[in-house]
């Protein structure tokens, strides 16, 4: 019988056929623990195993610290040095706080590819489906494990087979895409599920815009959104693997659970209100009420590249941040910043007023690059505004030239269309 | 009834209208500003503290006390914390419409039993009698004398990591 990519790819790595429904223990190509929940994955793993106990191999498992980097609490650089001390004892590599977000790590030093599997202590690592591996946020105990054994316990998902047919106005970008898939499904509405993206809309996606679409599959409790990865991805990603990448497909007689199309026709600029990632209007409605803001944010898992931030300052460029309103970034990861230091447009950024963060997670995880105050409006591009998430103020999430123009503007406002 | 039971008493969170809660996430259940925290035995009083009319939470809680919840609970982030907070309060476990994956992941491996029960809704009121039957997969309900049905998934690891005492004791 035909398989979708999620039973095909298991099956490689268990070396016999396997279907939805199956519970299989599945080995992992690579194993990483951040800064968020490592310390807990070195006392488990310590306690349950000993004290001079190994890893099941040291090439394949990292440290990534995104969450609170530099460390501005004391309790999170007691917890990276517990990781960094673990690591130095097995010769574990330690991606320390200035490399960024260890999701997108992974991606740039080809690790993540199509039959990939990888877990992580972070929600969003199912972002790796933007390159077609299996990608899964795990917690400090499932970690451990996977440190001694390399492998974890998973039940293989049934499989949604989505297809998005339509096209992005010229002023809307993949995030717009992103939180027209979310309004449609809402918060939950793939929960438990795989889904496989088809779809002229999300063939025309570049990487980073993949990387967009893939990390809000958690936002609908979904296991894994895979976007089978095209030839121009194929490429980048082959220039960065070690390994020969092939692409995987499901097979046309593969069954799913459910096949969704939406036409979508023109999408226009979305976001998501308070306090839910699936509370999505058009932005055009809600700049209808003239709300006001006090801060944009743009970065994340979400929206931290370099085409990210180059849509931004379309917005900004001829202008600035408006009076009373500020303007944080925070580039995913080191090679972000690179490219948007020696292009220039770190600078012609910084020059309309935005304030520049080192790379990580700085913008979600441990706020460190602002909490909100009690009545305080942000525009982020990130992919979470629960209640009292980011401090006591309201967060809409929106594309980061919706983000830009609006901190521009001083209130939401829809971006204009740039060549 | 098998040997293999769990029974305590049901402490459902609801809304104003009465409702089970939905979309209860991880930051609701254990706020990010706790996430420092490593030690079980000091994550309780942070439980559910950022859930509104749940902050005194753990003042209420009493050990042998089910979490019953609504639909895509644990929604959110990969922190265990969100599973270990309720441990630390003496909770026997969860039983909820539908549980996020991580979430439910975390649960069973920390031999929390967990539940999604899909017809929750009206079944549970406060303080009603709970008993999980690991080895027939339901759950009863000793006060209405209903037997709610699980979704059977992932039961068989469930157990094992549960008779275990947890996936790191396997």
């Amino acid at each position: 019988m035909g398989q979708t990519i999620i039973e095909k790819l298991v099956s490689a790595k268990i070396g016999r056929p396997a279907a939805a429904g199956d519970v299989v223990w599945l080995s992992q190509d690579v194993v990483t623990a951040r800064d968020f929940g490592g310390a807990s994955v070195v006392k488990n793993f310590l306690k349950a195993y000993g004290k001079d106990a190994q890893v099941f191999d040291r090439s394949r498992i990292r440290f990534t610290f995104d969450c609170n980097a530099p460390a501005n609490t004391a309790g999170y650089a007691t917890n990276q040095q517990i990781c960094r001390d673990f690591a130095k004892q097995r010769g574990i590599k330690v991606h320390d706080v200035d490399a960024g977000i260890g999701s997108h790590l992974l991606i740039e030093q080809g690790l993540a590819f199509p039959g990939v599997t990888a877990i992580g202590t972070d929600s969003h690592y199912n972002i790796l489906g933007a390159v077609g591996a299996l990608g899964q946020g795990m917690g400090d105990v499932d970690v451990a494990y996977a440190f001694r054994n390399g492998q974890v316990w998973f039940e293989i998902p049934p499989t949604v087979r989505l297809n998005i047919n339509g096209q992005l106005a010229a002023n809307a970008s993949a995030k717009d895409l992103t939180l027209s898939v979310v309004n449609h499904f809402g918060s939950g509405g793939l929960l438990g599920l795989a889904v496989e993206f088809y779809g002229d809309a999300v063939e025309k996606l570049n990487l980073p815009g993949r990387i967009t679409l893939a990390s809000m599959a958690t936002e609908m409790s979904a296991v894994i959104a895979l976007i089978p990865p095209e030839a121009s991805v194929l490429k980048w990603l082959a220039e960065r693997a070690c390994v020969p990448v092939e692409t995987m497909t499901a097979d046309p007689d593969a069954r799913y659970i459910d096949e969704v199309t939406l036409d979508l026709d023109v999408i226009e600029p979305m976001i998501a209100c308070p306090y839910s990632p699936d509370n999505v209007r058009s932005v055009r409605e809600v700049a209808a009420e003239n709300i006001r803001l006090d801060t944009g944010f743009i970065g994340s898992c979400t929206n931290g590249r370099t085409e990210d931030y180059t849509a931004a300052f379309a917005q900004l460029e001829g202008g600035q941040v408006a009076d009373g309103v500020t303007l944080k970034l925070v580039p995913a990861t080191r090679e972000v910043y690179a490219e948007m230091l020696y292009s220039g447009l770190l600078e012609k950024l910084f020059g309309v007023g935005a304030l520049v963060h080192n790379q990580g997670c700085g913008g979600c995880a441990a706020g460190q690059v602002g909490m909100t105050g009690a009545g305080e409006v942000q525009v982020s591009t990130s992919n979470r505004n629960f209640r009292g998430k980011q401090g006591a103020g309201q967060t809409y999430l929106a594309s980061p030239a919706t983000v830009s123009a609006s901190v521009r503007a001083g209130r939401i406002v829809v971006p204009e269309v740039k060549p | 009834m098998s040997e293999f039971t769990i029974t305590g008493k049901a402490f459902p969170l609801l809304d104003e209208g009465g409702a089970l809660i939905h979309n209860i996430d991880t930051d609701m259940i254990f706020h990010n500003k706790w996430l420092h925290l490593t030690k079980l035995e000091e994550m309780g009083p942070y439980a559910l503290g950022n859930l509104q009319g749940y902050e005194d939470f753990p003042k209420r809680a009493r050990p042998g006390m089910w979490v019953v919840a609504g639909r895509n609970f644990g929604a959110g982030s990969s922190r265990q914390q969100a599973v270990d907070c309720f441990k630390a309060l003496g909770c026997v476990g969860i039983v909820a419409i539908s549980v996020a994956p991580i979430y439910l992941r975390n649960a069973i491996n920390a031999a929390l039993p967990i539940v999604q029960v899909p017809d929750l809704a009206g079944a549970v009121e406060l303080g009603d009698e709970l008993v999980l039957d690991f080895d027939c997969g339901e759950i009863r309900n000793l006060r209405t004398e209903l037997v709610l049905t699980p979704v059977p998934t992932i039961s068989s690891i469930q157990a094992e990591i549960y008779r275990a005492g947890g996936l790191l004791k396997l």
